[in-house]
């Protein structure tokens, strides 16, 4: 392959098409290629032989540390910091804690999805070959697109290009990087 | 029904039951491809501004303005130009804070509890919902930081989050009035979040669409907000997931958000306030007054941009439903509060809910029971639930009803308090009503400017749920 190239790109007009092409992609056994959707397709993630998301991670942890802050804090303002005597009652007791803790730790929980995400889709993402591809209009529109890259193992020209065009995919063209 | 077991036993049981067949609503009429769905929605954001835009912006631009002037002259003059006074020191304030808050509700709850129920049909409506609640938890938010008069306090150190004050102090988050500062700064945050969340792939189309028109200023900023979103599949999983378990922490927000309002009066003892009802009572409430603002807002939009094919009769009939539903409940809280009165046994108890609905503050009960336990029955009646400018009407009357409901709990509990010596009769100052007036118009700006520039609908979420997204091909 020359330096130039990202890999193949192919389109499919329909999103039954891209599903049973990418289950194709994943059983030939590629490993760095990409599905390109103008919305989610329910089950591509399996016909892809994808991973379960790691954002639950990030929100849980988010949303533990959120909510520790906001009681340690309540507790270091009352009982450490500042003792002051309301109506008699102690310190720090976590019964009225409660509601600013459940709050902060709903607060870190969403941000630690976001974050999540963000990690884990490496935004922002400043540059990528497929944006710079004529196609992506049309795939953030109504059309489907394969992707799959050169730095692949399996990635052979010829024998990419024939699955690809086996598979159903129109117009596979070499993508530039 | 595409995951049914196919087994023996489960086909002899449905031959013998045989259930009706009863065909899914269509939540995209006409059969529309994608492609008209993309043109559809960015062609409102791409046309020519309107002619009528711009009138209804002048016009709110004059509303909001109200509020401006009411809020240096609050701080130049200080909150005694308000007119509450003793006994009455917690009036208007308070009441448009929480019918903000309220109003509010209804965004989340379509974006996050029928997310997680799988109505599909929240799709559509999603995005608008969404919008309406971050401007109106912009509004709210107004009044607490107005009525500390000192404004500038509210942010530094600090009535309002927890700075340690010129005396080293730390507010007292034993107060209920400090949970709601966390509970309306979470809500606000983690309500933009989610919309961002959701906008992300639409700005991305946006930004490429205008790319190739050679509108390079608008493909840049639209593209700095889409991060480099490309629609990658590894993308998608975790742009579900996290939206999956924004729903969920929504759904956990909605619920806690306005108990924790209702929470400044429920932890208090003064008769008509004390009362366990009014967590799940105020997020009734909430949910009502916000499916009323959404139908308010939904109705003219759809009719102006001619969304007849994307907010579908069916869409409107759920949301006429569900707000029927919380009408009910809301009916029902206001009956359980008299039972509870009585049955409690308590004199001070009783006397406040008599005075209440006979007292010197009864037009008020009354304009509240009519519009707010009256009004939505209407919706029963299929006949009404299609009949769009009844809709309209109604849901005007909804909002009347609700913000006199909380007109009704604040002024009546405290104008008749324990002792005859502490009771008074509460009206509004010129300069109240002239800010709660300009924050309809703050919340005017702010939707016709989401409506200009941003996507209404969202359109990948729309794709996903029509018949051509489907790859096993069980719905069709």
């Amino acid at each position: 392959m020359s330096e130039q190239s990202h890999g193949l790109i192919a389109t499919f007009n329909t999103a039954s098409g891209v599903y049973h092409a990418a289950q194709n992609v994943r059983d030939a056994g590629y490993k760095h290629w990409d599905c390109i959707t103008p919305f989610p397709v329910h089950g591509l993630d399996k016909a892809m032989g994808l991973k379960r998301s790691l954002v639950p991670v990030f929100s849980l942890f988010g949303g533990i540390a959120g909510a520790t802050a906001a009681m340690a804090m309540i507790f270091y303002t009352g009982a450490v910091d500042y003792k002051l005597i309301v109506g008699g009652k102690p310190f720090f007791s976590p019964i009225p804690a409660v509601p600013i803790t459940v709050e902060a730790g709903i607060f870190c929980s969403a941000f630690g999805a976001v974050v999540g995400m963000f990690i884990l889709c490496r935004f922002p993402m400043l540059y990528h070959p497929v944006l710079k591809s004529d196609r992506i209009n049309a795939a953030l529109d109504d059309k489907f697109l394969i992707v799959i890259e050169a730095r692949d193992p399996k990635f052979n020209l010829a024998q990419t290009k024939a699955l690809l065009e086996k598979a159903g995919g129109l117009d596979v063209k070499e993508l530039e990087a | 029904m595409s995951h049914v077991e196919t087994n023996a036993s489960t086909q002899a049981i449905l031959a013998e039951v045989n259930p009706a067949v009863k065909p899914r609503p269509v939540l995209v009429e006409n059969n529309r491809s994608h492609a008209w769905i993309t043109e559809k929605v960015c062609g409102v954001i791409e046309g020519k501004t309107p002619v009528w835009w711009w009138v209804c912006f002048s016009v709110a631009c004059g509303v909001a303005s109200c509020s401006v002037v009411g809020f240096f002259y609050l701080v130049a003059a200080g909150v005694g130009v308000w007119g509450h006074a003793n006994p009455v020191n917690w009036a208007w304030d308070i009441i448009n804070f929480v019918f903000w808050v309220g109003i509010a509700h209804a965004g989340t709850l379509i974006s996050a509890i029928l997310c997680l129920a799988r109505q599909n049909w929240r799709t559509s409506i999603n995005r608008t919902a969404e919008a309406m609640t971050i401007f109106s938890v912009a509004c709210a938010g107004l009044f607490p930081a107005l009525h500390v008069g000192r404004v500038w306090l509210a942010v530094l150190p600090g009535y309002l989050f927890p700075v340690p004050n010129a005396n080293a102090i730390w507010p007292n988050f034993r107060s209920a009035l400090e949970w709601d500062v966390f509970a309306v700064s979470t809500y606000g945050s983690v309500s933009v979040l989610f919309w961002y969340v959701g906008l992300i792939p639409d700005l991305g189309t946006l930004r490429d669409r205008f790319f190739q028109k050679g509108d390079k200023v608008r493909s840049a900023i639209y593209g700095f907000f889409a991060m480099g979103w490309r629609g990658s599949a590894r993308h998608w999983v975790n742009h579900e997931m996290a939206y999956l378990l924004l729903a969920g922490i929504g759904t956990l927000m909605v619920v806690s958000v306005c108990t924790i309002v209702s929470f400044d009066f429920a932890t208090s003892l003064i008769p008509g306030w004390h009362t366990t009802i009014f967590p799940p009572y105020f997020v009734c409430g909430a949910i009502f007054s916000g499916f009323a603002t959404v139908l308010t807002l939904l109705l003219p939009m759809r009719a102006i941009f001619k969304f007849e094919d994307l907010i579908t009769p069916y869409h409107i009939d759920c949301l006429c439903k569900i707000t029927l539903v919380m009408g009910t409940l809301v009916g029902y809280a206001y009956l359980m509060e008299f039972i509870i009165a009585w049955y409690g046994a308590n004199p001070n108890e009783g006397f406040t809910f008599v005075n209440r609905t006979f007292g010197l503050y009864d037009w008020a009960y009354w304009i509240m029971f009519s519009c707010n336990v009256i009004t939505p029955q209407f919706f029963w009646f299929k006949k009404v639930r299609s009949n769009f400018a009844f809709i309209f009407a109604l849901t005007i009357f909804i909002n009347i009803g609700m913000w006199f409901e909380r007109f009704v709990i604040i002024v009546t509990s405290l104008a008749r308090d324990f002792l005859p010596s502490s009771w008074g009769y509460y009206s509004p100052s010129i300069v109240e009503i002239l800010t709660f007036f300009g924050t309809f118009g703050v919340f005017s700006v702010l939707f016709l400017l989401f409506i200009r520039f941003l996507p209404i609908i969202p359109m990948a979420e729309v794709k996903s749920v029509t018949p051509q997204a489907d790859v096993h091909g069980a719905h069709s």
